[in-house]
Order: structure tokens, then C-alpha cells, then sequence
């Protein structure tokens, strides 16, 4: 096991470039393409104006450098910032481009048919431009909206104007700035009141042309006493140049409303040498503003050279509830630097937060928390488990708490641990006829259990497969 | 079935066997015994191919073949299998998971179908019987928080569900009660048929009560240096190693 380097040839699934026709614009940035951006998508001037106040901000901004990543200089007049698939406006499956259908084939998209018909409805982003929507209408009759982030801006301009920038203004951060200015498309999903979502809502986003960065934008609302899950999927094919990924993605959680937000991202990690890959710099943050509200984070994170994020929750509601449940795993030369932050405002809120990082190769892999605690938030909770798993000896495991409680009734839990895949444990599964790769594939499942379980069936056996996947080869 | 010939391994530059010769024939129970140190759970390390041993002369065939080219996993799917003196823990994996990967990787080998989640469950039921373990045992976790009992039955229901040709059980009954004891001997006693055969590695004479060798063994540093029948372990218990071992003692 003293091989356990990682000599990976770790061949990406979904490495492979649809050829497609796609309108680009010309690479960089500035106020013209910004207003091109917005013209193109018939947005009313409001919508311009937050764009550009946003990119103004922007230009005021440098790159964060506080994370535990070690970021190449990113030329951002070098990207190309928008870009759309031609041939558009469909009204059924099959006025889609069929190529761009086997595309969602070959990525496993159930946006056909058949496999809507097993309650996923769909909104595939593919390169800034929702292609289609399933069961919109199905929804509809529950009053419940969820369409491309471009559509809502026409069709439900009161709503967007009402949510949008108020978890996550643009003054929030650097890429959250960059995003507000450039963001492409992305999902919204409204549940009105008392409505429980009788489906989990889905988004795959899948970066396809070369050096065009994306940048998504989510908005949730869930109004008084509603629910729904809502489940993200990500894929890059492979190439060479790293891809810009800055999304945003914001969730209002009102009074006895319920919101489960999972995410599996395998993005293009770059090849073993550390050479190209996905830079993701998201910004994920949900409010829970009324009483009793709850907002649940699930993340497998597998993919990306680079991974900026930390899924929060402000809990302003009394009673409020946030939870984080996050296995990240990295390998080769990928970074990550995730975690969470739960912000407690309202009294008896309470949060949980279960964070399994598992590094291989010469990867790092950080843990980076905050806990807050406010003085008028009395008697809230926060448990924290934070655990690291080591897969041979040349990687990295870093945990960043930052723990800050404002009074004297409430309690904080916090748990680490390091542990590493023994020698023991493989010399056992190989004696009973399980090879080196399939029981590191088992024990880190079992590792990451906990978190895998928060899932959603189907979600969760593919998270289970790609943990697997990811760490093929890393083993000599 | 299995046949050591001058088998010499070494750990670490210190050479640990120095030219093991064993020859094990289906049906048959063999049991070595020896005082500690002498190299048992090392031979049961090296036959299993554990690679932090290196063989450095002599030969294994097992079933005409090989067995020191071949990788761990391949031993155990061509029936060979060690009972632990320490299993080890996986936390998170469930025993039921576990097997089912480690069998369906046997039958694979062995070019047979792969059982359904019917057959498999059924399989469980009945191996776990032999053992007296119940199901919420093999509902947990790889050996988490199971007691030192309960990991040794467990070994023995693993080795049920193998169903392995070659079954060397490594200090078995060390940190027994004499429940437990009767448990897992009744349960190896239960799996032996004409065809398969078994090693057992033992310091003490109690579990032979129950395990009847056909043969035994005395390994000490490193050889083998007296073999006989089952009324050898009776000797040795009575007498202790001395007697047999001073005339090694001065190498």
C-alpha cells in the first residue's frame, strides 16, 4: 500500500465535446457586452440596470485570496461570456436537435419521456441556455413555477425583482459580483403557499463550448408552508484549458416552509497532471426568514480542479433550522476548499453540520466553517462533525473552524477526526476476494454513508458510483 | 490440495520461515501449534500473500497451482481462506454489502451468474444459522463494535458464505469464552466435508476438544519440527514445548 501514489490515468466519463453550432460572443468584458448579454435575452431595464451595477461594483474588486487554494491568475478579459446553442424555441422532444439529445443521453439526463414519467422534471442548462423543461405543466396546476432563469425574468418580472440580490447581493463577493454582471441563465422555482412540490425538481448544468465560463443563477423561493427538494447535477467535458464556473445560487425559505437542496458535481477535474479542469466558484445561501422554516444542503463534490463553496444558511426565523451534509472528494492535483457557514439570528435555531472530506493523490482537500451564533439568538444549537479520510501519503486534509458564539444559552458541538485507509482493512477485503479498487471504493462509501443517505434514492446511487469512479487508479 | 515445500519468508530483512514443508489433502484437519513467535501466523500471512512478507525460496501449490504468483484476491477465489486472529473493522460498510461484493467477485471468477438479492438473502439466513449469529449482526457494520465473540463467529459465518476449498484459521479461539469456544468449533466442524480441508493455528489444546486434527504440527522458529497425530496436542498440553524444543534452541 506503500504505492497508494497516485499514478491515475483517471479517464472522465463524460469527456466528450457535443458539435453543436453555438452563437459566441467576443471574449472579455465590459458595459456593451454586458448590454448585449441583456438585449439578447429581452430583459426589461431594471434587470439591465442590476447588471451593471453589479459589474461596476465589480471593477472595484480583487480575486479573494484567503482560501486554502492555490489559484493560477485567471485573464477574465480572455473569457468569452456568453454563449448559445443555435437553433432554439422548441415546443416538444422532438424539435430538439438530436444530437443535443444524445448528448443528455450519453450524460444520462432523463429529460425524455420515459424518464420523466418517473417524477424528475428537468431544466438542462447547456451552455447558459435552458434547452428544455419537463413537466411544467403538471406543476403549473399546483401553481408552482419552475422554468429557465431567463423565462422568469419576462414572464414573472414582480417575483425575480422581489428575491433576486436579497441572500446573495452582488456586493456579497467577487464572483458573486462577476455573476450578478455576466450571469447567463439558470433555474427558478417558486412553491406558493401550503404547496408541497409532489416531485423532486432537477437542473443539470453541463459546460460545453471551449473558454466560455458559466455562470448560472438559482433562485427558490419556498413560500409559507411549502416544500420541495430540488436536486443539481453537473458535467464538463474534458479539455485542456480550465473552464470558468461562477454560479450563485439563492434560497428563500418562508415560514414552516421546507427546502432540501442537493447537488452532485462531477465537473471535468483536470487529467493526473493537474493539466486543465473546471474552476468553481459558487456562492450558495438560503434565508430561512420565517418561524419554523428549514433548509437542508446535501453535496457530493467530486469534480472541478478548483471548488470555491460553502452552501450557508442565515437562520433568521425562531426556531429555524439549517443542515449541511457534504462529502468532498478530491484526487490527483484537484483543490477544494469547501464547508459551510450557519449563521443563527433567531432564538431556538438550530444547525447541523457533517463534512466528510476524502483526499487522494497530491490533492487538498479543506474543511473551511463558520458558526455563528448572534446575541439574540438564544438558546440555539449547532453540532458540527467534521471527518478527513487519507488515501496514500502525498495528499492533503485541512480543517478551518471558526467558531463565535454571541450568548450564553446556547451550545456548540464541534468533532474532528483524520483517519486513513489502512492496510489492514485492504489486506481484508482483498483476502475474502475484493481487489484493492473495489474496497477503497467500499470503504469510502461506507465512510460517507452518512451523508449519502441524506440523498435522494436515485441520486444516491450514482453519487455512490462516482465516488467509486473518481477514485479509480488512485492506486498504484 | 495444498503443498509447502521449503517455504522461506522474511519481514523486514529477518527472515522469519526458514523451509516450511506441509502437505494438506482434501478432507483432512491439520493443526499447528507452537509457542509464540515461532512463525504460525506468519505462515497463515504468506499462504494468504499478505505483501508485507517476501518470500524468498521455496514453493506453494495449491489445487496444482501456483499460489505465491498469484494476488491475494485470486487466492481466495480459488478457496482459500484465512480466518483472522484480529478481523478488522470497516465502519460503514455493512456485512451484508461486504459479502455480497466479495461473492459476487468469486462467482465471477469462476464464470457463474451472479445471485439475485433473493438467493443471496436466503444464503444469509441459512450460514447464519450455523454460527448462532442473528441477522442484526450481519446488518452492522464490518465487525464495528462487534465484541471479540462475535468477531470471531463472524469470521467462521464468512467463511460458511465463501465456502472456501483451504481454510486456515488463525488463532481462532484466542480471547474466547468457552461458549463462543463451542460455537465457532461446532460451526467449523459443521462446514468440513471430503472435499475441503482446514488449517488450524492454535496455542492451546481446548479447541482441539472440538476440532478433532487429524494431524498436528509443531512450528517452532520458523520449521516444522514434530508432526503427529491428534494425540500429539494432548502431549504438548500436559508436557508443554520443552521437551521438543531444546534441541533447537542452541542455533
Amino acid at each position: 500500500m506503500n504505492d497508494i501514489l497516485d499514478t491515475a490515468n483517471n479517464d472522465y466519463k463524460y469527456g466528450f465535446v457535443t458539435d453543436i453550432e453555438t452563437e459566441e460572443f467576443p471574449r472579455g468584458l465590459n458595459e456593451e457586452i454586458i448590454r448585449t448579454i441583456s438585449r439578447k435575452k429581452g430583459e426589461p431595464d431594471w434587470m439591465l440596470e442590476f447588471r451593471l451595477r453589479a459589474f461596476r461594483h465589480w471593477q472595484t474588486l480583487k480575486m479573494p485570496a484567503w482560501a486554502h487554494l492555490n489559484i493560477p491568475a485567471i485573464d477574465y478579459q480572455d473569457i468569452i461570456y456568453y454563449a448559445v446553442p443555435k437553433k432554439k424555441k422548441l415546443n416538444s422532444m422532438d424539435e430538439v436537435d438530436p444530437q443535443l439529445r444524445e448528448t443528455f443521453e450519453k450524460l444520462g439526463i432523463p429529460l425524455d419521456e420515459q424518464k420523466a414519467l418517473t417524477g424528475v422534471a428537468v431544466d438542462a442548462v447547456m451552455d447558459s441556455v435552458s434547452v428544455k423543461t419537463t413537466f411544467r405543466e403538471t406543476l403549473a396546476e399546483k401553481g408552482i413555477i419552475f422554468c429557465s432563469f431567463s423565462e422568469a425574468v419576462r414572464e414573472y418580472p414582480e417575483l425575480v425583482r422581489k428575491y433576486i440580490g436579497r441572500v446573495v447581493p452582488y456586493t456579497d463577493n467577487f464572483f458573486a459580483a462577476l455573476n450578478s454582471a455576466v450571469f447567463s441563465d439558470g433555474s427558478f422555482c417558486y412553491i406558493p403557499k401550503g404547496v408541497r412540490c409532489p416531485m423532486e425538481l432537477s437542473t443539470y448544468f453541463r459546460i460545453n463550448a471551449a473558454n466560455t465560463g458559466q455562470f448560472e443563477r438559482t433562485l427558490i423561493v419556498a413560500d409559507e408552508g411549502a416544500y420541495v427538494s430540488y436536486l443539481e447535477g453537473c458535467t464538463a467535458p474534458m479539455r485542456d484549458e480550465n473552464q470558468l464556473h461562477a454560479a450563485i445560487v439563492e434560497i428563500i425559505v418562508e415560514k414552516d416552509a421546507e427546502v432540501k437542496y442537493s447537488t452532485v458535481q462531477n465537473w471535468y477535474p483536470g487529467d493526473k497532471d493537474g493539466k486543465g479542469g473546471v474552476f468553481n466558484f459558487v456562492t450558495k445561501r438560503g434565508l430561512c426568514r420565517g418561524e419554523n422554516a428549514k433548509l437542508f444542503w446535501t453535496q457530493v463534490e467530486t469534480g472541478s480542479a478548483i471548488t470555491w463553496k460553502y452552501p450557508s444558511c442565515v437562520l433568521q426565523g425562531d426556531n429555524s433550522i439549517g443542515e449541511f451534509y457534504s462529502v468532498a472528494l478530491t484526487n490527483n492535483y484537484q483543490m477544494a476548499d469547501t464547508g459551510t457557514k450557519m449563521i443563527h439570528l433567531g432564538r431556538n435555531t438550530k444547525s447541523r453540520i457533517v463534512s466528510k472530506g476524502i483526499s487522494a493523490g497530491y490533492s487538498h482537500n479543506s474543511y473551511r466553517g463558520l458558526v455563528r451564533i448572534t446575541a439574540k439568538a438564544e438558546n440555539s444549537k449547532n453540532y458540527s462533525q467534521c471527518d478527513s479520510l487519507l488515501i496514500g501519503s502525498q495528499c492533503g486534509a485541512h480543517t478551518f473552524p471558526d467558531i463565535r458564539a454571541g450568548n450564553k444559552s446556547s451550545t456548540i458541538e464541534h468533532e474532528a477526526t483524520t483517519s486513513k485507509i489502512g492496510e489492514d482493512q485492504l489486506f481484508y477485503c482483498n483476502q475474502r476476494g475484493i481487489d484493492t479498487e473495489r474496497a477503497i471504493g467500499l470503504i469510502v462509501n461506507g465512510y460517507a454513508k452518512e451523508v449519502l443517505n441524506k440523498l435522494p434514492l436515485e441520486f444516491a446511487v450514482e453519487a455512490q458510483k462516482l465516488l467509486s469512479i473518481s477514485l479509480e487508479g488512485s492506486i498504484g | 490440495m495444498l503443498e509447502v515445500k521449503n517455504l522461506h519468508a522474511e519481514v523486514d530483512g529477518e527472515e522469519i520461515l526458514k523451509g516450511i514443508n506441509l502437505t494438506v489433502r482434501a478432507g483432512e484437519v491439520h493443526a499447528i501449534m507452537g509457542p509464540n513467535g515461532s512463525g504460525k501466523s506468519t505462515f497463515a500471512s504468506v499462504l494468504a500473500g499478505k505483501d508485507k512478507y517476501t518470500v524468498t525460496q521455496g514453493e506453494v501449490r495449491f489445487n496444482g497451482k501456483n499460489l505465491l504468483e498469484m494476488p491475494i484476491e485470486q487466492r481466495a477465489w480459488e478457496g482459500l481462506f484465512l480466518g483472522f486472529q484480529y478481523p478488522v473493522e470497516i465502519p460503514g460498510v455493512s456485512m451484508a454489502n461486504f459479502l455480497k461484493e466479495a461473492i459476487g467477485e468469486q462467482r465471477k471468477y469462476k464464470g457463474l451468474p451472479a445471485l439475485s438479492s433473493a438467493e443471496f438473502l436466503k444464503m444469509m439466513k441459512e450460514k447464519s444459522k450455523i454460527v448462532e449469529i442473528g441477522s442484526n449482526l450481519t446488518s452492522r457494520s464490518v465487525n464495528e463494535g462487534f465484541s471479540g465473540g462475535e468477531k470471531k463467529r463472524n469470521e467462521i459465518f464468512q467463511m460458511a458464505m465463501l465456502d472456501p476449498i483451504l481454510s486456515v484459521l488463525d488463532e481462532t479461539d484466542s480471547g474466547l469464552d468457552i461458549d463462543a469456544l463451542r460455537i465457532v468449533a461446532t460451526g467449523v466442524t459443521h462446514l468440513k466435508t471430503a472435499q475441503n480441508a482446514t488449517i488450524v493455528i492454535t496455542h492451546y489444546q481446548r479447541l482441539l476438544d472440538y476440532i478433532v486434527p487429524d494431524y498436528v504440527h509443531v512450528l517452532y522458529k520458523g520449521r516444522i519440527i514434530h508432526s503427529a497425530g491428534k494425540e500429539l496436542a494432548l502431549e504438548l498440553e500436559k508436557r508443554g514445548y520443552d521437551w521438543l524444543i531444546k534441541d533447537y534452541d542452541d542455533e
